[in-house]
């Protein structure tokens, strides 16, 4: 009895082994972001409407989505109406980094599909989506109003994401950037 | 690889010279065949990867470093192959970049934590060792003295075997 106990022991530990894997397997290759809880890279870019150059610190003070997407990234095209949906529903403001695309086709792209962005910085070397750890498009990253990368999804955006990994870490109401904040300050009145 | 061999020996383990002679003349004649043909193909094959990345970096010494390190950096998009054997659009930026920096005059060291800071340990081959990558560098180890635990075991139960039937034969000699 006892000379089957340690082979019996190493199947049972094998076989959790592989059932954790197989688990885990639709987690397969998405690596998750090492920007975690840091501030997000800053940058400068031109816009795709070629109107004044996105700054990333104007991102300041509001939740953001930053979407890297491109023409030529099929699943781009697969969440672009779940994209629409959320910029309809007016939750948060996303930005779209244009990641190594054409103007031409980028700008053909928003006006036969609709547009979600509230800005499209154009990337069109690839520099800034090297700083941000980018590694495949479409890749949409949560920062929070203090420029604080939060969350970073690999793959198309889809409702059960965006409710899973988007609405649960965001704030219950985003506040308009000018709202004042009602906090009180511990010690304020005895300031003088 | 390993096929190879077992193709090429599994005649002389089964011990009977005489009528596999012929047999495993041709067997051995067909792997080294095979064997000769997968070298000639891996050899070609290394000077193609080069001219994946047909810039040079003027000074030689930094170009050394530079084809190093491109070396033990993974390519994200394909995770299996170094940003140097690949021919994907993000591992040629990623190779600029680590150009760039050592341009820049950064250190080997420096180059890799700039990279690790934005893409993760992942993009290293070889990863550095702390408390995430520990059972990475440890598991090797811990198997291997598994293994050896279990031959040593394994080995001391034939061996007592083998000396009891050996008494059985003894006596049934007498």
């Amino acid at each position: 009895m006892n000379r089957f106990l340690l082979p019996a022991g190493l199947f049972g530990l094998l076989v959790v082994l592989l059932f954790v894997g197989i688990q885990r397997s639709s987690q397969k290759g998405i690596i998750p972001s090492a920007l975690l809880g840091k501030p997000g890279p800053e940058f400068r870019l031109p816009s795709l409407d070629g109107s004044a150059d996105f700054e990333s610190a104007s991102m300041r003070g509001r939740w953001h989505l930053l979407n890297v997407w491109g023409t030529w990234c099929p699943q781009c095209r697969v969440e672009h109406d779940m994209l629409l949906e959320i910029a309809r529903s007016g939750e948060i403001a996303i930005i779209g980094l244009n990641w190594k695309d054409e103007d031409v086709l980028a700008q053909r792209w928003l006006a036969e599909l609709g547009d979600p962005y509230d800005a499209v910085p154009v990337d069109r070397d690839g520099q800034v989506a090297v700083e941000w750890g980018v590694y495949g498009a479409p890749e949409t990253f949560l920062i929070d109003d203090q420029g604080i990368v939060r969350h970073r999804h690999v793959g198309a955006m889809t409702p059960e994401v965006w409710a899973r990994e988007f609405l649960s870490r965001m704030p219950t109401r985003q506040g308009a950037p000018d709202e004042p904040v009602l906090v009180p300050v511990p010690g304020a009145a005895v300031e003088g | 690889m390993s096929l190879f061999w077992c193709l090429y020996r599994a005649p002389r383990w089964r011990g009977d010279s005489r009528e596999t002679s012929d047999v495993s003349h041709l067997i051995k004649a067909a792997a080294t065949a095979i064997l000769w043909g997968v070298w000639a193909v891996s050899a070609f094959h290394a000077p193609m990867a080069q001219a994946i990345d047909p810039i040079e970096l003027e000074d030689p010494a930094l170009q050394q470093r530079y084809r190093d390190l491109s070396h033990e950096l993974r390519c994200m998009q394909c995770q299996n192959q170094s940003i140097a054997d690949s021919p994907v659009g993000l591992a040629g930026d990623l190779r600029r970049e680590v150009r760039e920096l050592l341009l820049r005059g950064l250190s080997d060291d420096q180059v890799r934590d700039h990279l690790r800071a934005r893409y993760g340990d992942f993009i290293l081959f070889r990863p550095d060792f702390n408390a995430r990558t520990a059972w990475l560098w440890l598991a090797p180890l811990a198997l291997l003295l598994l293994g050896l635990g279990v031959a040593w075991r394994v080995l001391r139960q034939r061996g007592a075997m083998v000396s009891k039937d050996d008494s059985i034969i003894e006596e049934s000699r007498r």
